[in-house]
């Protein structure tokens, strides 16, 4: 599973990060980082539901 | 036990694709109806129809709500679009649309929405918008083509939203509130200020603490009339003066309708069985708010509703106990480039606090708690993005006022 963020939509509202921090963190430059580009299928859950969550619709999962 | 053999979710926009999407994923493998008053499929996102679309950065197709439902591929899936429902029976479990045919069901989610509420008595009058739908978008921005004059009014979110994308685009604009600030019904005076200033810096126009009396113009608008006297020159206006729930439709069903669909605290309609309500429609106890009852219009509660409804509802069929939807709102805005983010709630008698950098001074940098007696209620992030988590937790947390410093 990939995880890929469109940074042009992305607004940082931190939504994903609360669902999943192993995978997102907004940082204090007020920029999205993606910790794990390449998460575990054990995150695959989280993932899809910080991808569901992200009220921008940035973040795609590519298998 | 009751049997779950159809469910019938009447609102195909956020809350209720969300809700049919959950259905499925839990495992629903029922006849499922989507009925939905708009006719586009997949239905349009409404955040970026105040934003990017108006400004015209994106066209309007980027601005669709992303879904894995698809009737090619789900033949127990039918989608009933460009159809109202008119009438809602919940004793027999009818409802019938307004091309007079009827669809029985098992289960019922409501998630019809809400609709921005209008001037009286100008519907002759062409050049005047609400900003809900994409056709409402659409007509807009074919108004703001060429050269007009844009009076805004009301200044709430969406509000102040189209006054910056209308001053992005170059128009004059004025932006007209009956209360003393913008936004001060939902964040209060000092925030109301600082919006203000904003919306000055940038050239609007600001008509504060003044009603709107008329409009001048017999077949196209020429200006907006206010209770103070004065006319204020419009070509082009955009009333942004709150939504009403969509509830007339369920009038004579047995629901009960008090601002909304009351719910319990698991998004179960009160009044009749295995009727849930999702999104901006619906008015429930939240938890975390020591049960007080809230109906949120913001784009992250209708998304949540709509899958704890589909959750609500299959628990109940299940004859087990409802999950409680607890939630701790969350909203964000731009403004000229000045990013507002919300967690939690603020109502007239909370305190806030400057917690953090300097978020009403001319920076607007920083964070403002919301306090009620003693507990954190929520925080308004200005231009801080990785701040509004922590507020969360705190939140969350039912956390008292100082909160501890971080390490």
């Amino acid at each position: 599973m990939r995880v890929v963020v469109d940074f042009d939509m992305c607004q940082s509202n931190a939504v994903c990060q609360g669902v999943a921090p192993e995978v997102f963190e907004v940082r204090d430059d007020g920029y999205l980082y993606i910790l794990q580009e390449n998460p575990s299928e054990e995150l695959r859950s989280k993932v899809e539901d910080a991808a569901r969550s992200c009220p921008v619709q940035a973040i795609t999962i590519e298998d | 036990m009751p049997d779950l053999g159809s469910v019938v979710v009447v609102g195909a926009s956020l809350a209720g694709m969300r809700a049919a999407e959950a259905l499925r994923r839990e495992g629903f493998d029922g006849q499922l109806t989507l009925v939905g008053a708009e006719t586009h499929w997949p239905p349009f996102d409404r955040p970026p129809l105040s934003k990017q679309v108006l400004v015209g950065k994106w066209e309007a197709d980027k601005a669709v709500l992303r879904t894995d439902l698809d009737p090619a591929t789900d033949d127990r899936l039918e989608l009933r679009l460009g159809r109202r429902a008119i009438d809602l029976d919940a004793a027999e479990r009818r409802i019938t649309l307004d091309d007079d045919t009827t669809l029985d069901y098992d289960g019922l989610i409501i998630a019809t929405g809400a609709t921005p509420r209008t001037l009286p008595g100008v519907q002759q009058v062409t050049g005047i918008h609400v900003l809900r739908t994409i056709d409402d978008c659409s007509s807009l921005r074919r108004d703001l083509d060429g050269p007009a004059y844009v009076t805004v009014i009301g200044a709430g979110f969406i509000g102040c939203e189209v006054a910056a994308a209308a001053r992005a685009l170059g128009h004059p604009v004025a932006l007209v509130e009956a209360l003393p600030l913008p936004l001060v019904r939902v964040l209060g005076e000092d925030i109301g200020k600082m919006t203000s200033e904003l919306h000055r810096e940038h050239g609007v126009e600001l008509h504060l603490g003044s009603g709107v009396e008329g409009i001048d113009g017999v077949q196209r608008v020429e200006g907006v009339r206010l209770t103070n006297g004065e006319v204020v020159k419009a070509d082009v206006v955009v009333v942004g003066i709150g939504v009403t729930a969509n509830t007339d439709w369920l009038a004579a069903s047995g629901l009960v309708i008090d601002n909304g669909v009351l719910c319990d605290q698991s998004l179960l309609a009160a009044g009749a069985e295995g009727v849930a309500a999702a999104g901006d429609v619906a008015r429930w106890p939240n938890p975390v708010y020591d049960g007080a009852l809230m109906r949120i219009e913001h784009w992250t509660n209708a998304a949540e509703h709509g899958e704890h409804a589909a959750r609500s509802l299959l628990a109940w069929a299940r004859g087990e106990e409802p999950p409680a939807f607890e939630s701790i709102p969350y909203f964000w805005s731009e403004q000229y480039g000045v990013r507002f983010q919300m967690v939690g709630t603020w109502a007239e008698g909370d305190e806030q606090h400057v917690v953090e950098g300097d978020p009403l001074g001319p920076e607007r940098k920083g964070v403002i708690a919301f306090v009620r007696g003693d507990r954190v209620i929520g925080a308004l992030c200005v231009n801080r993005p990785n701040r509004t988590l922590p507020w969360r937790k705190h939140i969350e947390a039912r956390a008292t006022y100082p909160v501890p410093e971080p390490e």
